[in-house]
Formats: C-alpha cells, structure tokens, sequence
C-alpha cells in the first residue's frame, strides 16, 4: 500500500509545485489578470460558474463518448470485415489511413454545412477521427493469431464461425483495448475541436469547446482557464473507464493488464 | 512374413511436396507406420519432418503421391488424430481445464461429458490441482502437460507431435519422455514424432525414420529394439548407450557437412 501512494504522494508534489511557479510568474512579471489570471482567480471561477461548467462538460462528454461508442461497433465491424482476406484489406485499407490523415478541422465545416450545427455534427466529428485507430488496431488483433492455433482449430474441423468466435475474437480483444484507449484520448480532442466549428444550436449553451470560444471573445480568460481543466479531466475520466474495462475483461489472463510489479 | 495382412494405420507412397516457389521439401517419400507403433523421424533442419506431419494431418496436400491414414485421406481421417506442436498453443484466454476441453467442444460434444473428460485427463497428466488455472500461470513444462492432455481428450488412435518438448530443459524432457510412454501404455494410440533429439528419440521409439534432406527423403531406418516398458534406468544401460551411437551414426551419414 505505502509503495502506490508514494508514486501517487510524487505526482500531488509536481502538481503543487507548478502552481507555485505559476504564481511565482504572476508575481515577478506582473501579467495582467486577462492574459494570465492566477491560479486562485482559477478556482474562484469554478466555483463560482460551476453549473454552467458542468453543463459544458456533461455536453462535451455525451458527444465525445457517442462518437466513441459508435466508433467502437462500427471500427469492430469494418475490422471483422477486413480480417476475412488480405485482398479486401490491400482494396479498403488506404481509405482508412485517409480517414487518419484527413484534418479534422478541415473537413468540420463541410460536416456542419451537411447535418447541422449542434451535438449531431460534433458526435459525427467525434467519431470519425477515433474510427480509425480502432479499425487498425483491431484487425491487426483479428489477423495476428498464430498459425499453429489455427492449425489447431482445423485438426478439429472447427467451422469458420468457430474460428472467429472461439479464436480470432477473443485474441483480438487486447489489441481491440489499444485502439480503444487511444480513440477515447482523440474522441474528446475531436468533439471540442468539433464545438468550436459546430458549437451549438442555442445561443449561450453549449459544450466545452464551444465555451472556450466565448469565454476568450469575453476575456473571461479566468473561466476559459477552468474550461481547460475540464477538458483534461473529462480526457483523463476516459482514459481511466476504458483502463478499467481493460483490466476487467484482460486482468485474469492477460500479460499487459496485470497490476505492475513494485520492483 | 506374417500370417494376417494389418493394415497399416499411415500410408505413404511416393509422396514429393513441393511449395510456392519450387522448393522441393520431399521427395518420393514412402513410409508406414503399423497400429501401435512410435515412429520418430529425425533428420536435421529443413529435411521435411515438420512437413510430413502437416501432409499426414491434411493440413497441406501432397504434390503428388498417396498418402492414406487407417485406409481414408487425411481430411476423412483427421477425427481419429490429434496434433500436439512445439509450443504449447493453449488459449491463454481460457483455463486449463476449458483448453483441455477446446477439441470437444469444437467437435460438439456437451457440457458434462466434456468436464468429465477434461477433469479424467487433468488427472491422468498430474494436474488436476491447476484446472482452473489459467496458462500463464504455468510453467513450460506444466503447459505441454496441458497440451497433451488436449490431444488425448477427444481419444485419438494417432498422436502427431512436432518437436513437443524442444523448448523444455533437459529433466523436465525426460520426464516427459517417460509420462509419454506411461500414457502409450494405457491407451495404445499409435505415434509419429519429430525430434532432433538423438536419446529422446531412441528412448521412445519402436522405429526411428532417418531423414536426409534437400530433398527430404528417407535415408535409413533403424528399429529399436529395447523391451517396455522403458523407465529413467534404461537411459544408464550399455543397450541404450549403443543403440544412440548406431542411430547418431546413421543420422551423421545422412546429414553430410
């Protein structure tokens, strides 16, 4: 017990010591408040607007985590597909790496200008740029299995949905998490960066993206602060539900998933 | 010659294999192994020993040539065979006993019968403290119990196995090699065996296959004729001593430097 929460005692020690410096900026530079409030002004500000911010956060969450979910189904799906012959995957895999590099900030407009602004359109934007690391990720898991396991499954006449279901499937599932956790990471990027374009469909409320823009035309510069900082955590609350369901699913038999060893 | 003609339980005749590319792996490979029989094929690397398990198995066909196994091709016969691999490919996701069960329920077989099965052969391997284990668990050569425990779950009359214990040390191999033989003893399959293994060749076998190769082909075969039941003590016998040297000898003249 005591040797987690050293670690743990370690990160709460960086965290206070960049407030200090942060303050100490403030202090022997005198920034003004609207370009730099203090760290002080923060917390006021979270306090002090927190139902609207967690509004903007529950907002952002909603379509971060719909365009996740959807991403997941539909990235196990175009996966399952890919994983049936290398020849449909040499015919439809360049349209993934378009769909990776494609710039999302590019594309947003013409998104709004089909569906609409409002949380439709961000969720789509959310999606699509988290599709891409599941697709990849996955298939790599379905076609990676080694041959002799398939070998295996022949000696016993196993049927192709055997194959599949008692074999590729469940191999595939870490490698399914790795693409997971790095779509639940860009899933939030692209919803804010999604809100900033397509924001909202009523004026005054919106996701976090959304506030941030208004909070910096307001030079409300303390508030778009304790925007940021919802941000990252709603990031940091994804990363950790989806290590949980890894560990949940993988701890038992699973390398990666084990609780690493104190050395 | 015998009285009564026994079928032989795996056929070979003329068999040649060649894969993508030309390379010629065997060629007019004949061979037969008798009901009851350990025929281990030792050659050194790349003279086909892996591939005539793959051709016996149905797993790759022939280039041409016969192969039949209890008079059927391999596909029809595959039933009646297990295969165990140089790892122990058990499915990490499962415990040991619903890996030991993975070829029954594959071939259908209910719930019950197939927790039966498994718990007999976990016992029969001297594991059956660890069934609900997971593989990882394990060690190397726990893990090769498993998997033959998994082959002779679905009661086969032929048992292939490529190199089983290659990745073990040197105590735990013999052992195995002495479990193997224990198990044969109770449950009469017939065996083909691939090893590199000079001692753990003569130790198990009834005939050893020497193999040359580029092309794989037979180059002798020398019949081992050390009585059974064979314990650790026959590996310290002058017997078995040149009975090695015969079969090293044989296995150099057919490897050329």
């Amino acid at each position: 017990m005591r040797r987690r929460l050293i670690p743990l005692a370690n990160a709460l020690g960086v965290f206070a010591a960049l407030i200090f410096l942060w303050q100490v900026v403030l202090w022997i530079f005198r920034v003004p408040p609207f370009m730099l409030p203090s760290p002080w002004a923060v917390a006021r500000a979270v306090i002090a607007r927190f139902p609207a911010l967690a509004t903007s956060l529950s907002i952002t969450a909603v379509e971060a985590g719909g365009g996740l979910l959807a991403s997941i189904v539909a990235g196990v799906v175009v996966a399952l597909i890919f994983a049936q012959s290398r020849w449909v995957r040499r015919m439809l895999y360049p349209y993934t790496i378009l769909l990776q590099t494609v710039p999302i900030v590019a594309i947003a407009p013409l998104i709004l200008m089909w569906v609409g602004a409002g949380a439709a359109a961000v969720t789509l934007i959310a999606f699509i740029i988290s599709l891409a690391p599941v697709i990849a990720n996955t298939t790599q898991g379905l076609i990676s299995v080694d041959e002799n396991l398939v070998h295996l499954f022949l000696m016993h006449n196993a049927s192709p949905r055997q194959l599949l279901f008692k074999l590729r499937l469940p191999h595939a599932v870490p490698s399914l998490f790795v693409g997971i956790r790095i779509a639940s990471g860009i899933s939030v990027i692209g919803a804010i960066t999604g809100e900033l374009y397509a924001g909202s469909s009523r004026v005054g409320v919106g996701g976090l993206g959304y506030s941030i823009l208004y909070a910096s035309s307001q030079l409300q510069t303390d508030y778009l602060f304790a925007l940021v900082l919802a941000a990252t955590a709603l990031g940091f609350g994804f990363f950790f539900i989806v290590m949980f369901f890894e560990w949940y699913f993988l701890h038992r038999w699973h390398e990666s998933a084990r609780a690493p060893e104190t050395d | 010659m015998t009285e009564t003609f026994v079928a032989p339980q795996v056929e070979f005749a003329g068999v040649s294999k060649s894969y993508a590319g030309g390379r010629r792996v065997l060629d007019s490979f004949d061979l037969t192994v008798a009901k009851a029989e350990f025929v281990t094929l030792l050659g050194s690397s790349g003279c086909g020993k892996s591939t005539v398990l793959k051709l016996i198995s149905g797993l790759t066909p022939p280039s041409s040539g016969i192969i039949r196994i209890d008079g059927m091709t391999p596909k029809n016969a595959r039933e009646t065979v297990s295969y165990i691999f140089q790892d122990a490919t058990l499915l990490p996701w499962r415990t040991v006993r619903q890996n030991v069960g993975l070829g029954l329920e594959l071939e259908g077989v209910n719930g019950d019968r197939r927790r039966q099965k498994s718990a007999a052969l976990l016992d029969l391997v001297g594991l059956g403290e660890v069934a609900g284990a997971y593989p990882r668990e394990l060690s190397g050569g726990m893990k090769m119990r498993v998997s033959i425990a998994r082959a002779l779950a679905t009661s086969p009359r032929l048992l292939l196995m490529d190199e089983p214990f290659a990745a073990l040390d040197e105590m735990t191999r013999d052992r195995m090699n002495e479990e193997l033989l224990r198990l044969r003893e109770e449950q009469q399959w017939t065996a083909v065996f691939v090893t590199h293994s000079v001692a753990e060749a003569v130790f198990l076998s009834t005939r050893i296959a020497i193999l040359a190769s580029n092309p794989g082909r037979i180059h002798t075969v020398v019949p081992i004729e050390l009585p059974f039941p064979r314990t650790a003590a026959l590996r310290a016998s002058p017997e078995f001593a040149e009975m090695a040297l015969t079969v090293s000898r044989a296995l150099r003249e057919a490897s050329p430097p």
